[in-house]
């Protein structure tokens, strides 16, 4: 066991923590923010508590509808980031490397694997969705939450040359040109959550932009908080200046609404110089170097009843560069896994003529599966150690 | 005899229990026992007609059975009554409404009178949809109580119209002569249909008679709730378990030329039921049995076992024990020999076998590891920590695993029969799609069931020593003499009793919540999602290690220790319920308002335990007196 640093400064930051207050008083703030954070699920949504009490360093809080906001306790971050400090520097210099210890030790190091899996998994894990129609190929999945608003030179008919801006980049005011297109676009306003109205007195009071071409020419919008609920989807708005070469072409209105097939809306095109242009805002694109074609989609139900039993999706897979061109059925349980992603089967589209794939990559997935092997070989471990005192005091007492 | 007082006890009970189902059903009348065991479709399970009226009844009622003046309905004469006789049916006070706000919308007051039958509920329907429409509008979380139960008795209402609907049409007089009408109008029914389609003159007369049974016959199908007709020669499982209604089964007769003859049983039965001729209708229902067995002997088999298991009523007779157990328990520390508490763990014993017994008959019957919902997650707690104190009392033998086992089996399974009658629905159905995994329900739910069983039992134990320790002088009265003249207290007993079951709880609920996130990574590729239901289980992880490392770095003594198992229980019981009402979430089973009382009063009372143990002067006292020894 390696002795106290004689630093006075660098001895009582040991001393804190390696003491088991410190472990405590974490697992009890553990237990409050986990139980607030459970409350507070029921009001904003799984995702957005997740944000604001799990994987956050503080939680806020501040009054409905006020501008200010005070911190109340550690975040998940914070709280997570202490005990895996705790746990390691305990081990360094209050724990005994001994036999009768092992249990411990193999136990404590399974919790660090399990906090470490969680944070990477925070840190580098992405989500997205691949919604496929029967017969159709894609070539990319989409993000449940983030959009993106993006100018697309469709002339050619075989290559869309496209800029694409994130929703970060939708800041009013910024704007943003494709050193290949002569068009610049300039954000005019955006609203990440909204209700769109058709333009009628009453809602002249909007504080919103007004668009001078296009689906949205006499629309108008109303921003609302974003929903945190996973069955649901924010409806995001944004006004789009287009700016060519010799001035303004027109503001555009653009929003993920548009695209939904229950709006039945035509594509947002215009022409200048010779070019065809769309422009639009979809959900953000991941585009990957494979493509996945829908075969069949088949959905069982118990007779009798809409209990769902089964859903598959036929799929094919095409991938030039690794050489793969093959027929793979995803179902519940059976996830596709290729070039480090997953391909669950998620969901249906309506009439189960389309499924809906859930893309994830997580490079720490394994860890929880090394921690749940080593906190149960720790555990009983140490309690068969325990057990066996406990009998052997046992037969010495009767 | 008093050695072998608790064996043979437990064997009288054994065999009063085990007479009920076993006894052969009578041989004059009408034959109820055969006809409760035709086996049926329901909701995706093959399951017999006494399920059927059973579960029936007790969503409509809340009870098995129907209480007339002067006597007494069985769950399956209700249901023969309402399939062939409906209009006796109407008559019969089967509807329990009790909400005030739900009997003002019919002009009615609550009173003595409960239960309504359909005839006084008839004039009220129109308004009774109305309200169900404008309540199924709003979210199911927003809804207030009389929305939830206008809701709730609209289904009642639509499951008894279903029901009066499944074997012959509400208003056919006689189906059984209708089928012959209808069977005389198939052949130039469907030569004039031919003709027709072929564009040659055709009988118009016959054409029209035939389309208006076929109209009947399909408005029938939609609204029948039982599929009791067997599918011919079936090519494999899939089409092996699509059984039809009677409808869809006259629907296919025009394909054919001929009715199905279980069909034609089916209406022979109704026609002697309704004249009283016991002996036909004992024959039709031989004759349906005959036929289904052609082919479908498994199903026949499994039906009749099933009727037996609601006969047996394995988890009712377990109850009545568990509490029996207990009470013997506690009498066996007020009296001096070691009869009465040996007799405690002879029908603890037998209660537990017998709630085993009915575990494995639920699996066998439905083909799924024991636990799959709400309720038999209740089953199935109740199950790990009798179990365990079971295990408890063979080691300690002080009746104090006896006692602990038996009040919580009890609890359990009284909370189990209050979900069985709040879901009003068979407790057997069936898995949706990412459930239904029988590797990881055996695994993950099993594994973090024993999690809950093991932190309550230890609850249950640190309750247990404060109350006895705040009044009584129990705790300090010795519980074994060390040959060296030492003495080990039932305060110390308990004591290490309580440190070892929460060191089985922290594994079996870390390791339960680990397995489910593997699951989840595995059907959905998230691992933890933070959902409330995986929330509930960490913070029980979380609880258990917080107790047991406080008492490793000796921050708390035994009074500590058995406060903080006292909490665990309001953890538990959080995760296991209070996850549920929060109506968000993959895992939810469904909001229920009852409960929620039902949680607070139960986290008040540990409160105020935990309250107790830290204020009662007899505890402070013994802390104060055993300082020293303990530091």
């Amino acid at each position: 066991m390696p002795r106290l640093p004689r630093n006075p400064f660098l001895r009582s930051f040991v001393k804190l923590f390696t003491s088991l207050q410190l472990t405590i008083a974490c697992l009890a703030l553990a237990m409050v923010l986990i139980f607030v954070g459970t409350l507070a699920q029921a009001q904003i949504g799984i995702d957005q508590a997740t944000e604001q009490y799990f994987r956050s360093f503080v939680v806020w809080w501040s009054p409905p509808g006020a501008s200010w906001r005070i911190p109340i306790m550690p975040g998940g971050f914070t709280i997570g980031g202490v005990m895996l400090v705790n746990l390691i520097i305990s081990h360094l210099y209050r724990f005994r490397l001994t036999f009768c210890k092992a249990g411990i030790w193999i136990t404590h190091f399974g919790l660090i694997v399990l906090l470490l899996g969680e944070l990477f998994t925070a840190l580098f894990a992405e989500e997205s969705y691949m919604s496929i129609q029967e017969g159709q190929t894609k070539t990319y999945s989409e993000s449940h939450r983030r959009i993106e608003v993006v100018l697309i030179d469709q002339t050619d008919g075989v290559t869309d040359r496209v800029l694409a801006i994130d929703e970060d980049g939708l800041e009013p005011g910024a704007s943003y040109q494709h050193p290949a297109m002569p068009l610049r676009l300039e954000v005019v306003d955006f609203f990440p959550n909204s209700q769109l109205f058709r333009k009628t007195p009453e809602t002249a009071a909007f504080a919103a932009p007004a668009a001078t071409r296009g689906a949205g020419a006499n629309l108008t919008a109303r921003e609302i908080p974003r929903t945190g609920r996973q069955d649901m989807r924010d409806i995001s708005v944004a006004w789009i200046r287009v700016v060519g070469t010799d001035g303004e072409i027109g503001t555009w209105m653009v929003s993920n609404l548009f695209l939904d097939p229950r709006f039945n809306g035509e594509p947002q095109i215009f022409e200048h110089d010779g070019h065809t242009y769309r422009i639009e805002l979809r959900q953000k694109r991941t585009y990957h170097p494979f493509a996945i074609t829908l075969l069949d989609f088949a959905h069982d139900r118990y007779p009798g009843t809409n209990i769902p039993k089964n859903f598959s999706s036929h799929i094919r897979l095409v991938d030039p560069e690794l050489n793969q061109d093959r027929e793979v059925l995803i179902y519940m349980n059976h996830p596709l896994r290729h070039r480090g992603l997953t391909f669950y089967q998620h969901s249906f589209e309506a009439g189960d003529k389309g499924t809906v794939l859930q893309v994830v990559r997580n490079p720490s997935r394994h860890l929880p599966y090394i921690s749940c092997a080593l906190v149960f070989f720790g555990m009983t471990l140490q309690f068969v150690l325990h057990l066996d005192g406990f009998f052997r005091r046992r037969r010495s007492a009767a | 005899m008093k050695k072998r007082f608790p064996l043979i006890f437990a064997l009288i009970l054994a065999i009063l229990i085990l007479a009920v189902p076993l006894r052969p059903p009578p041989a004059e009348g009408f034959a109820w026992r055969q006809f409760s065991e035709l086996p049926v479709l329901v909701n995706g399970r093959i399951k017999p007609l006494d399920t059927v009226a059973r579960v029936s009844l007790l969503a409509l009622r809340g009870k098995q059975s129907v209480k007339l003046e002067d006597a007494r309905l069985s769950a399956i004469e209700w249901l023969a009554e309402v399939l062939y006789a409906p209009a006796t049916a109407d008559t019969r006070p089967v509807f329990l409404i009790t909400d005030p706000d739900v009997l003002a919308i019919f002009g009615w007051q609550q009173d003595k009178e409960k239960f309504f039958a359909f005839e006084q509920l008839r004039p009220h329907l129109a308004e009774v949809d109305k309200q169900a429409r404008l309540a199924n509008d709003v979210p199911a979380e927003q809804r207030t109580r009389f929305q939830r139960h206008i809701l709730e008795l609209y289904n009642r209402l639509l499951l008894y119209q279903r029901l009066k609907n499944s074997l012959q049409p509400e208003d056919s007089p006689d189906f059984a002569r209708e089928l012959e009408l209808f069977a005389s109008a198939l052949k130039p029914g469907i030569e004039a249909l031919e003709a027709r389609s072929r564009e040659e003159s055709f009988d118009n007369r016959a054409f029209d008679l035939f389309m208006t049974f076929a109209a009947r016959y399909r408005d029938m199908s939609e609204q029948a709730y039982l599929r009791v007709v067997p599918p011919h020669q079936p090519q494999t499982e899939q089409q092996r378990s699509e059984w039809l209604t009677i409808g869809d089964a006259l629907l296919h007769a025009t394909a054919f030329g001929e009715i199905d003859p279980v069909v034609r049983a089916y209406a022979e039965a109704g026609r002697a039921y309704r004249a009283g001729d016991e002996t036909g209708f004992n024959a039709a229902v031989a004759e349906i049995t005959t036929l289904t067995a052609d082919g479908y002997e498994r199903e026949l088999r499994k039906a009749r076992h099933e009727g037996f298991f609601n006969r047996y009523q394995p988890f009712m007779s377990a109850t009545v024990l568990y509490i029996l157990a207990f009470l013997l328990a506690c009498a066996s520390w007020l009296s001096s020999g070691d009869t009465l508490r040996r007799t405690a763990w002879s029908t603890l014993v037998l209660a537990f076998l017998i709630h085993t017994s009915g575990l494995a008959f639920r699996v066998y019957l439905q083909g799924y590891a024991p636990v799959t919902n709400l309720y038999s997650s209740a089953l199935g707690v109740g199950w790990g920590a009798v179990a365990l104190g079971l295990a408890m009392e063979a080691v300690f033998r002080n009746g104090l695993g006896s006692a602990a086992s038996g009040i919580f089996g009890f609890a359990t399974l009284i909370i189990a029969h209050n979900l069985a009658l709040a879901s009003g629905s068979d407790t057997m159905e069936m898995m949706r799609a990412v459930l239904d995994n029988n590797f990881w329900l055996a695994t993950h739910v099993t594994v973090i069931t024993i999690g809950y069983s093991t932190t309550f039992l230890a609850g249950f134990l640190a309750l247990f020593y404060i109350v006895m320790g705040a009044f009584t002088g129990w705790l300090d009265k010795p519980w074994i003499t060390r040959p060296d003249g030492t003495v080990e207290t039932n305060a110390s007993a308990l004591n290490r009793m309580v440190y070892g079951v929460l060191c089985f709880a922290v594994l079996f609920s870390f390791v339960g919540t680990v397995l489910g996130g593997i699951w989840a990574d595995q059907s959905w590729g998230r691992f933890w999602g933070w959902d409330p239901k995986e929330n509930g289980a960490a913070l029980i992880v979380v609880w258990n290690a917080i107790i047991l490392h406080a008492r490793w770095g000796r921050y708390i003594g035994e009074r500590g220790l058995m406060i903080m198992a006292v909490f665990g229980n309001i953890v538990t019981a959080w995760s296991w319920f209070g996850t549920n009402m929060l109506g968000i979430g993959l895992h939810s089973y469904g909001f229920m308002d009852a409960a929620f009382f039902w949680l607070m009063a139960f986290v008040a009372s540990q409160l105020a335990i935990m309250l107790l143990g830290a204020l009662s002067p007899r505890i402070a006292a013994r802390v104060q007196k055993n300082a020293p020894a303990s530091g």
